[in-house]
């Protein structure tokens, strides 16, 4: 099964700017990875190219195998932007009909009432786009996004709107989507968002991909933390492998050990290292 | 084509929802109300003329006279409506993220341009229809008078706004909705006053300006059927009355022929494949 989106030295220049220069970027059916990067990284550019919104200026880009853009890559994609608006004259059941019907899905009512219910507006399904907060116009943008079942779902920024709770929904949602062997590609500013549903991050950084892999693996050990009775001893240079030998020789040193931590780096601090902005 | 036809219906259901027809219908209601009430006005005034050499068929010049004017101002109104429905329908709908929900479907732009054109023109052309038709009837109504050709003028006015709603779709291409509208009614303002310079020409006798005139209505098909519909009004009268008809309110009528038609046509196709073409080249 070829991968849900691939791209190989894939560029893309506004004018004068470069946007992308040259990103190489798989992701895996049933694979989660997030985008991260500051403000004009590429990460919009690079979503956009995939969904066909933006064209490359060179290099490739596939989605399930078709090239990116055309109408069977279309058709396996599912996309909310970051800056969307959908017609506030429709209502929720009325707008996710809509792009049924664009979509060619012949899910009917009964898809329809599904996709509301996974993001939690199953008794919004009557009210009007205008009537809904920012943060249920969004949940809907996800619904929108997942009509037809599409192998590779995009999305900028889903949960910048949301509140703790849609959040959570947002969460349990790419979870399921995993399950069922949806792809995602996930843009975000929400780092700990980020850390906590993605299988693996690539960080992007003036169009290039600075910093990629696991959450683990991107965090680095920063030493080791054992509380005693005297308080919170701290050894920065000290590994997993050398906590038995540490605690051996606190111990005979007549020290009651409580609890021994082993440190990382947070995302946010790989993050910031990539970035260059520590 | 599936894909267009769910655009088309979505336009047009935005255009009801919105309130648009509405507005619209209320509006020519209170237009044609006042267009009744002048033309009975003006048919009684005219009535106790009577012109001593017979020259003058005051029934046909006042008939075709307000007919006309009712067609200068249903084109108008359609070209409000063309463009209001279509200003925005790219660059304007993009910019408020509301096109690239849509434009990532398989649809494929070439479908969404299609679908939008299509919901502008049944409204519009509906409407234009509807408008000339009434117009026509409370004219007959009022005056007993009728065109020589009643068909020709009508259909002359819903390709015209076909093609001003294409035009507005291809600006919408390029220019923001503001700009787009300006730019709309800039180029109508231009085929009216190229319809007037038109008249003062073939007036005055001065060539330049007529040819002017000539290019700029074939550049701007909406004028020139607009004008090929006054003339087919009143196509069959003659002498002294057929001379001043000629002249006709707001662009003097002017014969357009089968190759009016054939280029009105070629000329949409063109706009269109501009259109699809810019829109291919976007991005989003």
């Amino acid at each position: 099964m070829p991968p849900a989106f691939a791209c190989r030295q894939l560029s893309k220049r506004y004018g004068g700017t470069q946007a992308l220069a040259g990103v190489d970027l798989s992701v895996e059916p049933g694979e989660l990875v997030g985008l991260l990067g500051p403000n004009g990284a590429g990460k919009s550019t690079l979503t956009k190219i995939a969904c066909g919104l933006v064209r490359q200026s060179g290099g490739e880009a596939e989605v399930a195998g078709a090239r990116a853009g055309s109408a069977p890559a279309r058709a396996e994609v599912g996309y909310l932007a970051e800056l969307f608006r959908f017609p506030d004259w429709l209502n929720a059941d009325e707008l996710i009909e809509l792009h049924q019907a664009l979509a060619g899905s012949a899910g009917g009512a009964a898809e329809r009432a599904e996709l509301l219910e996974l993001v939690g507006l199953a008794d919004a399904r009557g009210v009007k786009v205008a009537a809904m907060s920012k943060g249920m116009q969004q949940r809907l943008g996800i619904a929108q996004a997942l009509v037809g079942a599409p192998r590779l779902l995009l999305l900028d920024e889903p949960t910048s709107a949301l509140d703790p709770v849609g959040r959570r929904i947002v969460r349990d949602l790419l979870s399921e989507l995993r399950g069922r062997g949806v792809a995602v590609l996930l843009n975000s500013h929400l780092l700990s968002e980020v850390e906590l549903v993605c299988d693996r991050v690539a960080i992007l950084l003036a169009g290039r991909i600075v910093a990629g892999g696991t959450p683990a693996e991107l965090a680095r050990p920063r030493g080791v933390e054992i509380q005693t009775g005297r308080g919170v001893r701290a050894f920065p240079e000290a590994g997993r492998e050398e906590v038995p030998r540490i605690v051996a020789e606190l111990v005979e040193a007549g020290e009651d050990v409580y609890e021994v931590r082993l440190l990382t780096s947070t995302l946010e601090e790989a993050y910031l290292e990539a970035v260059g902005a520590a | 084509m599936s894909g267009a036809l769910v655009i088309a219906r979505y336009a047009l259901r935005e255009a009801v929802r919105r309130r648009v027809l509405v507005v619209v219908v209320v509006l020519t209601l209170a237009f044609l109300a006042l267009y009744a009430l002048g033309t009975n006005a003006a048919f009684d005034q005219v009535e106790g003329y009577a012109d001593p050499a017979q020259q003058l068929d005051e029934r046909v010049l006042t008939g075709s006279t307000l007919l006309g004017l009712s067609m200068f101002t249903t084109l108008f109104l359609g070209a409000v409506l063309a463009s209001f429905l279509t200003l925005g329908a790219v660059r304007g709908d993009a910019e408020r993220g509301l096109l690239q929900p849509l434009v990532v479907r398989p649809v494929g732009r070439t479908s969404l341009l299609l679908g939008r054109f299509c919901g502008a023109a049944a409204v519009c052309s509906s409407y234009v229809a509807a408008v000339y038709l009434a117009a026509l009837l409370i004219t007959g109504a009022a005056g007993d008078w009728w065109p020589d050709r009643i068909v020709a003028p009508g259909l002359g006015l819903v390709v015209g706004v076909l093609v001003i709603a294409a035009l507005s779709l291809l600006g919408s291409v390029f220019l923001s909705a503001t700009a787009n509208g300006i730019a709309i009614f800039m180029l109508f303002g231009a085929g009216l006053a190229a319809g007037l310079l038109g008249q003062i020409g073939d007036a005055l006798s001065v060539d330049t300006l007529e040819t002017v005139a000539s290019v700029c209505s074939w550049l701007l098909p909406f004028e020139a059927l607009y004008q090929a519909g006054l003339d087919a009004l009143t196509e069959d009268v003659g002498g002294v009355t057929g001379v001043i008809v000629q002249l006709g309110p707001f662009g003097g009528a002017q014969e357009g022929g089968p190759l009016l038609w054939l280029w009105a046509i070629t000329y949409l196709g063109l706009v269109g494949l501009a259109a699809r073409a810019g829109f291919a080249r976007r991005d989003l």
